[in-house]
C-alpha cells in the first residue's frame, strides 16, 4: 500500500509555557522548543504498521519553511521511506484550506492508497485532512483509533466518539484518514536514527513544482486572517495558595475538609 | 432582509442536544437580527419529537427524514446538505465528534470559508465577522477574521455559549425531505457497521464523590503509586485525562472527559492536567476543584476554585503524609 503522512512542526507544548508577545501579532517564539505534532507520530507508526504487515512505502510530507525538514527527518528515521517538504515563500500566512489545496497538489502527482494525518495540531482546527478529502473526492473518517486493512480495496476504521465510544467503519481506498492519539504506541526515535537520515535526499517543492498560482494560497488567498493574540479572559480563577509547601499543604486541608473532600 | 443563520441540531433518542440552544446565544452574537433556522436530520417519531422541541426556540425547523439517516453518518450527511444549503448561509455546528467528521469537507464542497472551535463572536464589521478561537490547548486565544461574503461554515465549541431558552417562537417546520433527496440516497464510499460501546471498568468514577484525576505531569507510569495513595488517604478513585490512557497507563474507563466519561463528584483534584476543553468538558455538577500544576499558565486555573502552582510530584506525597496523619 502507498501512504502518504502529512506531519507538522509545532511549538512542543509540554516543553515550553505558551505566550502572546509584546505586541499581540503572535505567540513569543523566541525560546520555544519545537518537534513534530503530537497526533502525526501515531498516524506515521499506523502507517509503518500496516506496511510493514502487507508491503508498499511511506511517504511523509509536511507544508512549512525549512526548519520543517527537521521533524520530516525524524519520521522518516521513525521509518518513513521519504520525505518531501512542501516549501515557497507564498505559502506564508496560508490558511487551512490553502495547506488543503497544496497537498492536494502534491498528492496529483503521486499515486496514493491512503492518506494519513494528525487528527488536529497546535490550532485544534483539525480540518485538513477532512478538506483535503473533499477536494479529492476520497472518502473520509476522522478521530481514527482503530484500523484494519481488509483487502486492497477497503479497510475498517473505528472512530472515537464521545463517551468512549466507537464508531465503526468500513471505507474504500483510496481515503484520508485522520489518527487519534492512542491507536498505538509511537516507537522511540534515537539519535542514532536520526543521524542515519540526516543526508538521506529530501526534494523541496514550491509552487511552480506544484503547478499552484500564488494568488490561490497564502495571505491574498485565505478567507480567514488571524489579527491578534491575546491572552484568555482569566474571569474570577483559582485561589492561588501560596507560601511555603508546609502552609500550603495546610491551607489545602481545611479547605478540603470543608468541602467534603476527605472521608 | 433578515440574514439567516442556520444551526445544524444534534439529536438522540428524541432529545436535542445541549448545543441546540447554545447556538442561539451564538447566532445572537454574530448578528442579533438574524433569523434562526434549524436544520434537523433523522428518522421517524423521534425526529418529530425533537423538530417540536425545537420550533419553540427557532423562527424556523428544516426537517429531513429518512431511514437512511437514523444513524447520523457525515459520509452521507454531507453530500445531502450540499444539495440543500442556501450558498453564502452561515452555518454552525457542534465542534463534537460529528461536526469534525463532516464539516471540513462540507466548507470544500459549498465553497465557502470555514472556522472550527469557535469560542466567541464578536459581530459582522464591513462584511467580516469577528470571531474568537483558543490554540496551544487553551493558552492563548487569537482573534480571527472570516470573510463571509460566499457564506461560511462554523464549529462552535460545546458549553462556550450560554444556553439561550429566552426565545419562543412557535416556528413553523419545514419538510425539506424531498429537495435532499431528489437525486435519491447518495452513493458513499463509507458504511456505518456499528457502535462498540466503552468498555466498563473495575471502577466506576461517574458514581464517585471525590476524584484525584491525573495527567502528563505525573511524567512516568511508577509516579502513579502517589496518585493512589493520595487517594487512598482522602477516600476517593483515582481518574485521569486522555494522555495517561494514551500510554496505556490506565484503562480508558478511568478517563474523564468528552471522549472518556463525565462525572460529577463533590471534589476533584487536577494533578499535573492542563485542562483542555474535552478534559473540562467531561466535569460536570461544578464540583469543588483544586488544581495542581506546575506551569502558572495552565487553563486548569482558570476554572479550578483552588490551585497550587508546584511540581506534584514533591507536593502529592506531602499532602498525603498530612491527610494520614490527621487521620491518626
Amino acid at each position: 500500500m502507498e501512504i502518504l503522512v502529512c506531519v507538522k512542526r509545532v511549538p512542543d507544548t509540554s516543553e515550553n509555557e505558551i505566550e502572546v508577545n509584546s505586541d499581540g501579532t503572535d505567540i513569543e517564539r523566541g525560546d520555544l522548543v519545537y518537534s513534530v505534532n503530537e497526533w502525526d507520530n501515531y498516524a506515521v507508526e499506523e502507517a509503518i504498521q500496516i506496511r510493514d504487515k502487507i508491503g508498499g512505502s511511506i511517504t511523509v510530507v509536511s507544508v512549512g519553511d525549512d526548519d520543517a525538514e527537521e521533524v520530516i527527518r525524524r519520521e522518516m528515521a521513525m521509518g518513513a521511506d521519504r520525505g518531501i517538504l512542501l516549501s515557497d515563500k507564498v505559502f506564508e500566512g496560508a490558511d487551512g484550506r490553502a495547506i488543503a489545496s497544496i497537498i492536494k497538489a502534491e498528492v496529483d502527482k503521486g499515486k496514493y492508497d491512503l492518506i494519513l494525518t494528525g487528527a488536529q495540531a497546535d490550532d485544534g482546527a483539525g480540518q485538513v485532512g477532512g478538506m483535503l478529502a473533499a477536494m479529492l473526492d476520497w472518502p473520509y473518517a476522522s478521530l481514527v483509533n482503530y484500523l484494519e486493512v481488509i483487502d486492497n480495496q477497503k479497510i475498517k476504521v473505528g472512530r472515537e466518539i464521545e463517551g468512549g465510544n466507537q464508531e465503526i467503519h468500513e471505507i474504500n481506498l483510496p481515503c484520508v484518514l485522520s489518527i487519534q492519539t492512542g491507536i498505538n504506541e509511537p516507537r522511540y526515535v534515537g539519535i542514532r536514527g536520526i543521524r542515519k537520515v540526516a543526508s538521506a535526499e529530501l526534494p523541496i517543492h514550491g509552487a511552480k513544482e506544484l503547478g499552484i498560482s500564488p494568488e490561490a494560497v497564502g495571505h491574498t488567498g485565505a478567507k480567514v486572517q488571524k489579527v491578534d493574540y491575546f491572552v484568555p479572559d482569566l474571569g474570577e480563577g483559582a485561589e492561588i495558595l501560596e507560601g511555603s509547601t508546609d502552609e500550603i499543604v495546610e491551607q489545602l486541608v481545611e479547605l478540603l475538609k470543608s468541602k467534603g473532600g476527605i472521608k | 432582509m433578515a440574514r439567516e443563520v442556520i444551526a445544524y441540531i444534534i439529536h438522540k433518542e428524541g432529545i436535542a442536544d445541549d448545543t441546540a440552544i447554545e447556538m442561539i446565544s451564538a447566532a445572537h452574537k454574530i448578528d442579533p437580527d438574524a433569523k434562526l433556522i434549524a436544520l434537523v436530520a433523522g428518522s421517524g417519531p423521534q425526529l418529530d419529537t425533537v423538530c417540536n422541541q425545537i420550533a419553540a426556540s427557532f423562527q424556523e425547523v428544516w426537517k429531513i427524514d429518512n431511514e437512511a439517516l437514523a444513524y447520523p453518518d457525515a459520509e452521507l450527511i454531507r453530500p445531502i446538505l450540499t444539495g440543500i444549503l442556501p450558498s453564502g448561509s452561515i452555518v454552525l455546528f457542534p465542534n463534537n465528534t460529528f461536526g469534525m467528521d463532516l464539516t471540513p469537507g462540507l466548507s470544500i464542497k459549498l465553497d465557502t470559508a470555514y472556522l472550527a472551535d469557535v469560542v466567541d463572536f464578536e459581530g459582522i464589521e464591513k462584511g467580516k465577522l469577528k470571531t474568537v478561537r483558543q490554540e496551544y490547548s487553551g493558552q492563548v486565544s487569537t482573534h480571527v477574521l472570516c470573510d463571509i461574503s460566499k457564506g461560511i461554515i462554523i464549529t462552535v465549541r460545546p458549553g462556550a455559549f450560554k444556553a439561550d431558552e429566552s426565545k419562543t417562537f412557535n416556528g413553523s417546520i419545514i419538510d425539506k425531505t424531498n429537495e435532499a433527496f431528489q437525486e435519491g440516497i447518495p452513493r458513499v464510499a463509507r458504511r456505518f457497521l456499528e457502535i462498540v460501546e466503552a468498555e466498563v471498568g473495575e471502577v466506576d468514577i461517574t458514581k464517585s464523590e471525590i476524584l484525584i484525576s491525573v495527567g502528563r505531569g505525573i511524567e512516568d507510569e511508577d509516579n502513579l503509586e502517589i496518585v493512589f495513595d493520595l487517594a487512598e488517604a482522602l477516600g476517593g478513585d483515582v481518574s485521569c485525562s486522555r494522555p495517561i490512557v494514551d500510554a496505556k497507563w490506565m484503562e480508558k474507563s478511568r478517563q474523564v472527559g468528552t471522549s472518556g466519561q463525565t462525572v460529577k463528584p463533590k471534589v476533584y483534584i487536577a494533578l499535573g492536567i492542563s485542562g483542555s476543553f474535552q478534559h473540562l468538558g467531561g466535569i460536570k455538577g461544578a464540583p469543588f476543584i483544586v488544581a495542581v500544576n506546575k506551569n502558572p499558565k495552565a487553563p486548569i486555573f482558570q476554572i479550578a476554585d483552588v490551585g497550587v502552582v508546584q511540581d506534584l510530584l514533591d507536593f502529592i506525597p506531602e499532602l498525603t503524609d498530612k491527610i494520614n496523619e490527621i487521620k491518626g
